[in-house]
């Protein structure tokens, strides 16, 4: 009876259609605003993502990576003697202003790194060396400075302009994670970050350290809380709070919540009315069916292969167009679109449940079905 | 044939069937008493709301009686569990509608070849013995046509076959022939005046149509939801 259930679906091609239509529309929706929402939340923990490290040592009251509480200068050697501790560095980070050549302004944020050993530095550059980094003035913008600041006329190696009146000399271009304020990223050595910041009575924003092989990172951010009273956290845990920082104190998660839920209900309000008008204009058909001998089971059956049939179809539709969305309008990483496998299973449980409520209201209506309905 | 010296094929007795409760309670079946014979085309006319569809319907055991008692081939009907009712149906009975009740999906064969779905038998076999099904009723060169491109007669046709597919003892038919042109309703009379002829299947026939009686054998007349007179079919009419 499957290949009659399938016929019988496939045939009313406009119920068929209209059925594919709002499925498919659900699953782009909710795949698509999801992974848009995830999306920013990666960008949200991009300052975190971005330089790489295993643990940040800071002010123990911090919400989020972007919310900088300087703390003492002192901090490094203090982390650094804890035990399990293989290397601590300094970590500049603030949003200053740049003036360009053109007078144009720009805020920037600035990454200063221990020149040393340039820990934290982007993994990847378009142009020049990060080494570069230790000449006079030097600084390496992400690809977002050009986007952001004029374009590559206007941004390229060799450029020069001004952060708090103080100069700057581009030497590289970085291929770094977008930051969720959409700031471009300035790279440089800590000691001139702190040169082009505003005085300030502390200027360090962060230790970056990493466990000795061996001791658990668990085990040294424990340690390094315990012996200086700051807070440590593992990049994970930072970026969680990130996380749950930005979903408390901005209106994302409400509004792709109530985007995602929108699309969860016409969802299941066009697949469930129009497959239970499908249901109610074969009623003689199944009656027929059912005065033929079809059990009611066998019926239900029936109900349930075309509801997932056709659920499935549009799930690898609607899969499909916001992938295709996601990689024409965010090519280059310039939108926010992470799709990720729990997503995908979520959108797929979430259809299942539609299909599911679309198949029972229709089964209920089939179980109460008497065959007698033939001979009116 | 003097039907009348088996063992009836359907025995119903003091059956009574009401729809509704309370002060909207109609009762439309007042205890029927009907036995139908093997190799038997009985025809059950009667006025409009007389009970004649109730009838054909509790015989088929898709309306349960309040009263009575039905035996169909033997088997007492009203006592099976609705699960093997429906299966004795889908192995002992045809049905033919007045509105043929095709699906408008499926071909003519497949439609045809529904009732051998119904029994899990395979498609390629099903389909193979649908075809020879309908070229026995005339429409072997229309077995890929979907309902909608067949004329209401060969609607009809392929309803035929679909009710004899499965070769059911018993055929219950509703007004087969209301919808159809008085040529088309005269063979489909013919096809199951044919049918009825087997000494093995009853045929019942609910119909309004005077200028089909002649094919039954019996005439029960129902009225009011009472059989008020059931009249042998001079067979010399038919001639």
């Amino acid at each position: 009876m499957n290949y009659v259930a399938l016929k019988m679906l496939f045939g009313d091609r406009a119920k068929y259609l209209m059925l594919l239509c709002g499925l498919t529309f659900a699953v782009m929706l909710i795949v698509q605003q999801g992974s848009i929402f995830w999306g920013l939340m990666v960008w949200s923990q991009s300052g975190i993502s971005n330089l790489n490290v295993p643990i940040w040592v800071t002010d123990p009251n911090i919400s989020q990576v972007e919310e900088v509480k300087p703390i003492a200068d002192t901090t490094v050697d203090r982390v650094r003697s804890v035990p399990g501790v293989e290397w601590a560095v300094p970590l500049y980070k603030g949003v200053l202003r740049a003036r360009l050549v053109n007078g144009d302004y720009h805020r920037i944020s600035v990454v200063g790194l221990d020149a040393t050993t340039l820990i934290g530095r982007p993994a990847r550059l378009l142009e020049g060396r990060i080494e570069d980094l230790r000449e006079p003035d030097a600084v390496v913008v992400d690809q977002w400075a050009i986007e952001r600041m004029g374009g590559p006329e206007v941004i390229h190696i060799g450029t020069l302009f001004e952060i708090n009146d103080k100069r700057a000399v581009v030497v590289g271009i970085a291929v770094t994670q977008k930051d969720f304020q959409n700031i471009p990223a300035v790279y440089t050595t800590f000691e001139r970050a702190v040169r082009y910041a505003p005085p300030e009575r502390r200027a360090l924003s962060y230790v970056l350290a990493k466990p000795q092989d061996g001791v658990s990172i668990e085990e040294v951010t424990r340690r390094i809380r315990e012996q200086t009273g700051l807070g440590a956290f593992t990049a994970e845990e930072f970026g969680l709070k990130t996380l749950v920082w930005v979903l408390k104190n901005t209106g994302i998660g409400v509004n792709f919540g109530t985007t995602i839920l929108l699309g969860f209900i016409v969802g299941t309000a066009i697949a469930g009315q129009t497959f239970y008008l499908f249901t109610v204009e074969n009623l003689r058909q199944f009656g027929a069916l059912k005065a033929m001998g079809t059990s009611t089971i066998t019926l239900a059956r029936m109900i349930v292969l075309q509801a997932f049939t056709v659920g499935l179809t549009g799930y690898g539709i609607g899969i499909g167009l916001a992938t295709l969305f996601g990689n024409i309008a965010g090519a280059g990483g310039r939108l926010p679109f992470v799709e990720t496998w729990p997503l995908l299973l979520l959108v797929f449980v979430a259809l299942l449940s539609i299909c599911l409520f679309s198949a029972t209201i229709s089964i209920i209506k089939l179980a109460k079905l008497e065959p007698a309905v033939v001979f009116r | 044939m003097d039907t009348q010296e088996q063992a009836p094929a359907v025995r119903v007795r003091s059956v009574i069937k009401s729809f509704g409760t309370g002060d909207t309670k109609v009762t439309v079946l007042k205890s029927i008493d009907l036995d139908i014979y093997l190799g038997e085309l009985l025809l059950l006319v009667g006025e409009s709301g007389g009970g004649k569809t109730t009838l054909l319907s509790v015989i088929a055991g898709i309306l349960d009686i309040d009263e009575g008692h039905i035996d169909v081939l033997g088997v007492p009907l009203a006592e099976l569990p609705a699960g093997k009712r429906t299966r004795f149906r889908g192995q002992t009975m045809g049905f033919i509608y007045q509105q043929f009740n095709l699906l408008p999906a499926l071909t003519a064969a497949e439609n045809v070849a529904v009732p051998l779905f119904i029994q899990g038998l395979r498609k390629s076999d099903a389909l193979r013995r649908a075809r020879i099904m309908l070229d026995r009723v005339g429409l072997g060169d229309r077995t890929e046509f979907l309902p909608k491109n067949l004329s209401g007669g060969q609607q009809q046709r392929v309803a035929i076959a679909r009710a004899l597919v499965n070769e059911p003892r018993l055929l219950i038919c509703d007004e087969p022939t209301a919808m159809l042109d008085g040529p088309n309703g005269q063979k489909i009379m013919e096809i199951l005046r044919e049918v009825g002829r087997s000494p093995h299947r009853t045929v019942i026939v609910v119909t309004h149509d005077s200028r089909v009686f002649h094919f039954g054998d019996r005439m029960a007349e129902l009225t009011d939801g009472r059989i008020v007179g059931i009249h042998p079919i001079q067979q010399e009419a038919t001639a």
